[in-house]
Order: C-alpha cells, then structure tokens, then sequence
C-alpha cells in the first residue's frame, strides 16, 4: 500500500485546511474584530487626548493582538478533534510534527495575517507616530508566527476538555511573557529614536529556534493528550 | 522581650513575613492529612461494597 | 543484578515506596522542624542587626530560602515529569505532581515576604524588578501545572500533560529571566540592590543556609506525605490500598 509523498500529504492539508476556512469565512473575521473592539476601547477609557494615545499606542495594539490569537488559538485543533481527524493525522505515516507544522502556518495565514494588515488601521485610531509604524510591522511579522507556534503547543495539551478557554490561557500566557517584552522592546526603542535591531534580531532568533522545536513539541503533547 | 518584639521600628513587617511563612507551610502540611481521611474513607467505603457484592452472590 | 538497581527497582513499586515513606516522613518532620527552630533563634535573636537596614533585613530568613526553593522544586517536578515521560515511571509521575502545590507555595511565600520587605526599603509593594518578576512568571508556571493536572480526567494522562508542561516551562524560565532582565535595564536602569556586602557576615550567613536546611527537610516530608495519600488514590483498586485502608480503619 502506497501513502504518497510527504509533500503531497502537506498539499493536501493546506486545501482542506483552508476549504474549511473559506466555507466559514464568517468566524475567520472574529478575532479581527475582537482586537479592533479592544483597541477602540482603550481611547474611551483614557480620553482621547492625541498625546496620551500615541505614548501607548504600540503597547496597546500589541496586547489586542495577542490577545486576539489567544482567543483563536482555541478552534486550531477544535473541528478536528471533534470530527475524529486529528486522531487520524497522529495515525498517519508521515511525520506527525511536519503535518502540524502546515495547519499552524494554516492557522497563521488565516488568523494573524489579517490582524497584521489591520494593524495600521488600529495605528491611525490610536495616532501612532509614523516612525513606528514600520517597526510596529517587523515586531508583529516576527511575533506572532511565534506567538501561534507556542500557543500550538498549549493547544495540543488542552485538546479534548470541554472548556479550555481560561485554563489554556493560563498555560500560554507565561510563555508569552518574552515574546511581548521583545515586541514591545523594539517600538519602545523606535518611539525614543534608539537602535530597534536588537530585540528584533531576538524575537528572529526566537521565531527560528520555536520553528523548528515547536512543532516536534505540539506533536509530543498531541501524542499525549490523544492516547 | 517588647525591644525584641519591635524589631527597631519594623516589627509588623517582619512579624507579618514570618507569619506568612508559618501559615502556609502549616497549611501545606495539613493538606495531605485532610486529603488522607478523605481517601481511607473512600476506600473503605469500597471495601464494604465490594464485600457486600461477594455476600449477594454467594 | 547490582544490589542499587534492584533498589531502585523496588522503590519504583508503590507499596514499597509506601511503606518506606511512612518510615521516613517522622524523622524528616522532626529533623526540619528542629533545624527550622535553630535557624529562627539564630536569625531572629543571634544573628546582628544590618548597620543599613536594622532589623528589617531578618525577612531574609524566610524569603531567600523559600526563593530558592522555589527554583529547585521546580527543578525537582522537572526532572521527575522527565523521568515519567521516558519510562512511564508511575512513582515519579507521582512525585512530580505532588511537588507542584508545595512548589507554589513556597513561590507564594517568596513573593508575600519580598513584597512586605520592599514596602520599608524600596517604598512600595512591588517593583518590576527583574528577580520579582520572574518569580511571578514561575508562580503562574506552576499554576498551570496544576490546573492542566486538574482539569484533566485520566489521573495519569493528567499527570504526563502536566509533566510535558513542566518541562516546557523550564526552557521558558531562563528566557523569562533574561528578557526581563533586558527590559528593566532598558526602562529604568540599575534597581536597588538587595544583597548589600554586608550579608558576608558569618553571624548572619549560618542561620540562612540552616534555614536553606530546614526548608529542604519540611519540602521532602511534604512531599511524601502527599505521594503516599496520591499513590493510595491511584491504586485505589489495588489490594495493598485495601490492606492500608482496613488496618488504618481498626487502628482509628
């Protein structure tokens, strides 16, 4: 009996990965308006002084946005799980971290991608300067494929409870903590007119190391949590 | 003894710091205790059936 | 087979460990509960007072140990959730999660008491301090060791998820550490130095490693005093449990 190539394995999942999306192109918005909520709440709470936004502008959105992938990071094994395909994909003879790794790129592509492009949106709401913006987008491209790859790993712990929600961000949240500090790092720095290289060269070298150890550890937690 | 007790000025910081540290370690070591008569209850409690069980039968 | 192997072999079955639990847990009660009032007289009443910070600075009896308890049972639960991913040792499993509570506990204490020592030296409750946050970010880690551990049904699934989480944390805790490091140092400088050179005093140095003492000896007959109750859990239908149980029944 024949499997097909790995790489045919990985086409595969990505079609039906995103079908799935586009046929529920509805909820794939929602954590999109969550942070867009979020952030239009901070101005009501702080007043609307142009000042006083821009100073916690980057802060702000960065706190929405990873709070909005939080929120996604639920439904990433969810259907799955519940339609009895995930126990088919840790059955399957191709490497399970190899397949996990394209639905967490499916998942980025889906969730976080469109929050990177609403992220100047939120900016002009909360009058970022323009100097930081580019620099707010680095931050974001390098953390929030980090940001899924880690939460993956919780996911895979939680998967099969009834009601993850508070725990998952219990377990996730911790490990968020250097992500966000980096993130915010490199704006800060722009904002004062300082170097931003370094801590962007530390969440790449980040983004590098969980590339490549977070899908092996999903795997392993997924192994754990199905058998 | 009240010089002692003062602690030069900060006694209600060290004694509240020490305090923590007594009260939660008493509690620490209460909990398997309480955690212990629930268990030996709960397996008595399923000795008795399971005799129960083997008298209906016989 | 080597004499040590077989040992180890025989402490890895739960009646065994259970019994020789029992034997231990009045000797490591009474050897911390006596080194634990050496070290109070010692620091509370011997040792001198800091020509800086006067009687405050005997908050370090308790916060410095439990500080670094706080690192090594994590370390601990780390190292025992390892064991039990590898061979599935049920004992370990055990060990590591019942380490977790007294873990936070002793997190707990570090931070209440470094809390209260800030208000007269610092000023205030709480600053982002790099080791103060990073204790916080441990106390979450263990919380959520323990929550995994709780929400999930199957007793030793639970356990293994929970070990998996352990371990995750221990690679998360010195990036913690560093980035947070880097993040004080970018916002607000150098911070208020808490070990002074006047620590070096031998007269206050011995009743804080007896005090390191005493905490190690009440962490190990916690800790085996809750393996033993979790152990009785677990092989609840095991007839050395029901064995336990019924003696202990005509004994009370």
């Amino acid at each position: 009996m024949s499997y097909g190539t790995a790489l045919s394995a990985c086409r595969a999942l990505f079609v039906r990965d995103f079908s799935l999306v586009w046929r529920q192109r509805g909820d794939a918005l929602n954590p999109m308006l969550f942070a867009i909520m979020v952030v239009v709440l901070f101005p009501f709470a702080l007043g609307p002084e142009p000042n006083a936004l821009a100073r916690i502008a980057s802060g702000t959105i960065l706190v929405a946005l990873l709070l909005a992938g939080l929120l996604s990071l639920d439904a990433l094994f969810r259907s799955d799980f519940e339609d009895g395909s995930l126990e088919q994909l840790v059955l399957s003879p191709h490497p399970l971290p190899l397949l996990l790794a394209c639905k967490i790129a499916v998942h980025w592509l889906t969730t976080a991608l469109p929050l990177l492009l609403a992220a100047p949106l939120l900016g002009e709401l909360l009058y970022l300067p323009r100097s930081e913006l580019p620099v707010l987008l680095a931050a974001l491209a390098l953390s929030t494929p980090l940001l899924s790859l880690i939460g993956a790993v919780c996911v895979a712990l939680t998967v099969g409870m009834r009601r993850s929600g508070m725990l998952l961000a219990l377990l996730v949240l911790p490990l968020y903590v250097p992500v966000l500090i980096f993130a915010a790092g490199a704006c800060n720095a722009a904002g004062q007119g300082l170097p931003v290289l370094a801590p962007l060269l530390w969440l790449g070298a980040g983004l590098a190391l969980a590339l490549v150890l977070a899908p092996l550890a999903c795997a392993a937690a997924l192994r754990i949590s199905l058998s | 003894m009240s010089q002692f007790l003062s602690m030069g000025g900060y006694g209600g910081y060290v004694w509240s710091s020490f305090a923590i540290f007594a009260i939660v370690l008493a509690l620490d070591a209460v909990a398997p205790l309480l955690k212990r008569r629930r268990v030996l209850r709960d397996l008595r409690g399923r000795a008795r059936r399971a005799q129960k069980r083997s008298e209906e039968t016989a | 087979m080597n004499p040590l192997v077989l040992w180890f072999h025989k402490l890895g079955s739960p009646p065994y460990f259970y019994r020789l639990a029992g034997r231990l847990l009045p000797w490591l009660w009474g050897l911390g509960l006596i080194s634990l009032a050496v070290g109070l007289y010692g620091g509370l009443v011997l040792a001198p007072s800091d020509y800086q910070q006067s009687d405050a600075f005997r908050i370090i009896y308790v916060h410095v140990p439990s500080a670094w308890m706080s690192l090594f049972i994590y370390a601990f639960m780390a190292v025992n959730g390892f064991i039990a991913l590898i061979w599935r040792i049920k004992l370990s499993e055990t060990l590591a999660m019942a380490s977790a509570p007294i873990g936070a506990a002793f997190t707990f204490i570090c931070l209440a008491t470094g809390s209260i020592w800030g208000k007269p030296m610092w000023g205030t409750w709480w600053t982002w301090d790099a080791r103060l946050t990073s204790e916080l970010v441990l106390l979450f880690l263990y919380f959520g060791v323990m929550g995994l551990y709780q929400a999930i049904e199957d007793r030793r699934q639970a356990s293994r998820a929970a070990a998996f989480l352990a371990l995750v944390g221990i690679v998360n805790l010195p990036i913690v550490h560093f980035s947070v490091n880097w993040w004080n140092t970018l916002h607000q400088g150098s911070t208020v130095r808490l070990f002074g050179p006047s620590l070096i005093d031998s007269r206050m140095l011995w009743p804080l490693l007896v005090m390191a003492v005493a905490t190690k000896f009440l962490f190990a007959a916690s800790l085996l005093s809750r393996a033993r109750v979790d152990l009785l859990e677990l092989e609840a239908g095991k007839d050395w449990a029901r064995q336990v149980a019924l003696a202990d029944g005509d004994a009370a």
